[in-house]
């Protein structure tokens, strides 16, 4: 569970994040959604301590992360599967030193058990015998995939995806989707997704939290969403006509 | 300034896990030192033909031994030609190769991706290259003065100089702590050029045009650190 309280953050005079608290739930995806340039995006880099907080905490199961040393930091990170928006995998390793590098980085397994969990990795994500290819060669689901399989090769605490499915076909999407799904489920981890994909929205969304102008302006799950009287909200969810007719449909 | 220190000081921590470090040392010195010997062959071939024919131009006066072209051509290669000027050429092959493999790395978030594994990525990525220059720079300008000497025994036989009297000049006096001199000017200027080009990397922030400027600007700093470091050692070592 990663529970935020309070967070302030600004950028010059420019207040990004006013007040925002929140709790994300343990074994739920946890899903952020607004505008571009609302502060999601800002919020999740202060989650992984790439921004500094203004003012406010961001507790890890209970560990204070602002309030602890960069080497206490690290070892919280460890804890961390990141999932970057362009996959952010090493362009000089392929798809097996990839996934292989945080397991030799950090543990001594012996190099036949890390290319068994490099393979059971890849097989998650179903992209079995792909271990020799360059990122370069990969497709953009493809390369999510991977990413998504390095971010899961030390069993993660926390997995934290921004805007999984920008580039990618609605089919290959809901691929993305169900897999983070899945994984959250299958291993009781806590998932945040910073999205703007209103399919992702109602493919994944348990525990949403919609922040506009920095402020956390609505909270609820899929069901909730559908049904909230909150304009701001609906402005943005229902902004196109195939989502403004599933909710007169609803 | 300080963004430089204070980047140096998570540099110069210690590597997470050796047997990575050393991994990544190895192909630091390929890209570093192998790739580079190339350049380095033509160029000092070439500056050390055309230093001989130069003095041999210039010396007209019958009194003036025929050695000297060969001990001037032998000096002018290790005191100045091969690590300033070869530093120079590095500055601007492995200088821009850096800033713009760490900036590309930046802009595309891989830093990031290294900084939430937990790893210290200042250290990861810049330690190996620096001790990389540090130990193949040296071996490139040995390589440099040799090849320069070659060079000016080829030029100078091109216009006339007596193959002996070259030979004879480049024995005569021959001080060897200017070999020293020279060694201690290189590993500063490796220093310089990969911390130099590492932190204008590691710094960019935006998009692909600013991995560009951030290289044009590793260039021009190291070089610009090399020619002053240059000044101070000379005046500091030889004075």
């Amino acid at each position: 569970m990663i529970v935020v309280e309070n967070i302030h953050k600004k950028f010059g005079d420019n207040l990004v994040l006013k007040d925002v608290s929140f709790t994300f739930q343990k074994g739920k995806t946890n899903l952020i959604i607004g505008e571009s340039g609302s502060g999601k995006t800002t919020l999740l880099k202060i989650l992984i301590g790439l921004h500094d907080l203004d003012r406010g905490n961001i507790i890890y199961d209970g560990r204070i992360f602002n309030e602890i040393s960069l080497k206490e930091k690290r070892l919280i990170r460890k804890e961390i599967g990141m999932l970057f928006q362009g996959g952010a995998l090493f362009d000089y390793m392929t798809v097996e030193e990839n996934i292989m590098f945080p397991l030799t980085m950090f543990t001594d397994q012996t190099t036949e058990e890390k290319l068994e969990r490099v393979n059971f990795c890849l097989k998650r994500v179903n992209l079995e015998n792909k271990n020799q290819l360059l990122p370069a060669e990969l497709s953009g689901g493809m390369l999510k995939r991977v990413a998504i399989a390095r971010a899961i090769s030390m069993n993660p605490r926390y997995l934290l995806c921004d805007e999984p499915n920008s580039g990618l076909d609605p089919r290959t999407a809901i691929l993305i989707d169900n897999l983070i799904q899945e994984i959250t489920e299958e291993y009781n981890i806590t998932t945040i997704v910073n999205t703007h994909d209103m399919n992702s929205v109602m493919q994944i969304g348990e525990n949403i939290v919609f922040i506009h102008e920095g402020i956390i302006w609505w909270e609820g799950n899929k069901e909730e969403l559908i049904n909230s009287k909150n304009k701001e909200l609906n402005d943005f969810v229902f902004a196109s006509e195939l989502f403004k007719r599933l909710k007169k449909s609803s | 300034m300080g963004n430089y220190f204070f980047m140096m000081k998570r540099v110069m921590s210690r590597p997470e896990k050796y047997s990575m470090f050393f991994k990544q040392l190895k192909l630091e010195i390929a890209k570093i030192g192998l790739d580079s010997i190339g350049i380095v062959i033509i160029i000092s071939f070439f500056i050390g033909a055309v230093v001989t024919i130069q003095q041999y131009l210039n010396i007209e006066d019958p009194f003036i031994p025929g050695y000297l072209i060969g001990l001037v051509a032998r000096d002018a290669l290790i005191l100045e030609f091969s690590p300033t000027m070869i530093g120079l050429i590095l500055a601007g092959k492995i200088g821009s190769n850096i800033s713009s493999e760490i900036g590309t790395m930046r802009v595309t978030e891989q830093i990031d991706a290294l900084e939430i594994m937990g790893i210290n990525s200042a250290s990861f990525l810049i330690l190996p290259k620096i001790v990389a220059a540090i130990l193949s720079f040296p071996i490139l300008i040995i390589l440099s003065i040799a090849i320069g000497i070659i060079g000016g025994l080829v030029g100078g036989q091109s216009v006339g100089v007596l193959t002996s009297d070259f030979i004879q000049g480049l024995q005569y006096e021959f001080i060897p702590f200017y070999v020293t001199y020279c060694i201690i000017k290189t590993i500063v200027f490796a220093f310089i050029i990969t911390s130099v080009s590492a932190y204008f990397g590691y710094s960019t922030k935006g998009g692909a045009l600013n991995v560009g400027i951030s290289s044009t600007k590793a260039v021009v700093y190291s070089s610009i650190l090399l020619l002053i470091f240059n000044f101070i050692l000379t005046d500091l070592i030889l004075s």
